[in-house]
């Protein structure tokens, strides 16, 4: 079993806040009338309950429940002229809401017009797949659960789309660490030799500042040289002078004294 | 190889070039370093470049193969994700003994900047590295000069591969 450390404050505690600071939000503006987006608004309206709709950017966000998503997604293809879902995947406010965002980005090719459809749902909850609407959403939909852990119910192969089938823990969610879990950091040594096999390889180094200079495999020792792979410390290190070319070497010092003399 | 002129009136008028099999074993292997094609990320454009004809790896006796079984180095260009970890070993578990192994890139030798959760941080976790060559990318100057190196380094071992020092994974 991997040891558990919390991860539930990640998002909200950051080690850096600006009092003044403001988190910069797009302006969003009213649906106008008789504009395409106002037929939009008003034919799923009628079938659906609408929780909100705006524009953005130029562009119609309207918020609906998660149940509904197979019913607006029809309506705005079929009546609406969306023939096309560019793109669609999830965001997480789990930390700030207790919700994941499940965002569907329509594009009507004839008017050239966008419409976000945007939904929330509870982690654990499952989300109706859209591919019969469309087939795009059959990987957009397992990228989502690979990424998110969100399941869709009713997609034809609901699999690990980018991370590999045996993996655990779903890298998007805010929650995730950048450099991996344990899990991720073992995760080819487990694979490929075994867990075992562990100690003779050693964790990752994360710092990519880390100097050792007692190491005389992965560190050039000018001036010190041993065999490769020799032990060393701090006793038995001796050093070795080679002789080189003094064209090709720069002398950091030289400009030492000069600034000396100045002050 | 030793250095020698011929003869044709002292030893029966046959040329003889006398040398130990070591040498002779390891003048054969580093003049002919056949490397896998196998390119990870934006350093195989570069190897690439280096077989092509301007820089020109087969003057060198270095000729990309299309089959592990049928190459002696394994040239590990780019980014190694963990996904792909297990089939990079499943190729060099294929390439027959002696072989030899080239991280190029930053990305191969450390992780580069790819310092995430899906990045192998250094191949040598997984294979063992005969040369690491810096750069990102490396230019394919670089790329021979590693290449170089590698026929110094197998010219310099014993031909009995057991008999070598080499860090060994296993």
């Amino acid at each position: 079993m991997r040891k558990y450390t919390p991860k539930d404050n990640v998002q909200a505690k950051s080690y850096y806040t600006d009092r003044f600071w403001v988190a910069p939000r797009v302006p969003k503006t009213e649906v106008e009338k008789n504009s395409h987006f106002d037929k939009v608004v008003k034919a799923v309206d009628a079938k659906v309950k609408l929780q909100g709709a705006a524009v953005e950017l130029g562009q119609l966000r309207i918020v609906i429940e998660a149940k509904d998503n197979i019913k607006v997604l029809t309506i705005l293809r079929d009546s609406c002229g969306y023939k096309m879902c560019s793109e669609l995947s999830a965001v997480d406010y789990l930390a700030k809401d207790g919700e994941f965002e499940i965002f569907y980005q329509m594009l009507n090719l004839d008017e050239a017009k966008r419409t976000r459809v945007v939904c929330r749902i509870k982690p654990g909850e499952a989300i109706e797949s859209i591919v019969p609407l469309y087939k795009m959403a059959n990987f957009a939909e397992r990228e989502m659960f690979d990424m998110f852990g969100i399941p869709v119910n009713n997609h034809p192969h609901l699999k690990r789309l980018i991370m590999p089938d045996d993996w655990e823990g779903h890298p998007l969610l805010k929650t995730y660490p950048l450099q991996g879990d344990e899990f991720a950091s073992w995760y080819e040594v487990d694979k490929i030799f075994g867990k075992a096999h562990r100690d003779i390889v050693g964790p990752e180094n994360r710092n990519p500042a880390l100097i050792d200079r007692y190491d005389s495999q992965r560190f050039s020792r000018v001036g010190y040289e041993v065999p490769f792979g020799a032990e060393l410390n701090a006793e038995n290190e001796k050093a070795n002078p080679i002789e080189y070319s003094e064209t090709l070497l720069v002398n950091y010092n030289a400009g030492t004294k000069d600034l000396k003399k100045r002050t | 190889m030793a250095q020698h002129q011929v003869s044709y009136t002292s030893s029966a008028g046959l040329p003889i070039a006398l040398t130990s099999v070591d040498k002779l074993i390891n003048w054969g292997r580093s003049n002919s370093l056949w490397p896998l094609t196998y390119g990870l990320a934006c350093c195989a454009i570069e190897m690439m470049a280096s077989g092509a004809s301007r820089y020109d790896f087969d003057r060198m006796g270095t000729i990309f193969r299309a089959s592990p079984r049928q190459s002696d180095v394994m040239i590990l260009a780019g980014t190694l994700s963990k996904k792909h970890a297990e089939y990079a070993r499943r190729l060099y578990d294929q390439m027959t003994e002696p072989k030899w192994v080239i991280s190029m890139g930053s990305c191969a030798n450390t992780g580069g900047m790819f310092n995430t959760y899906a990045t192998v941080q250094g191949v040598d976790r997984i294979v063992p590295v005969d040369i690491y060559l810096p750069g990102c990318a490396p230019r394919p100057e670089t790329l021979q000069y590693a290449m170089m190196m590698l026929q110094k380094k197998i010219r310099r071992e014993s031909a009995n591969m057991n008999n070598n020092t080499k860090q060994r994974i296993i």
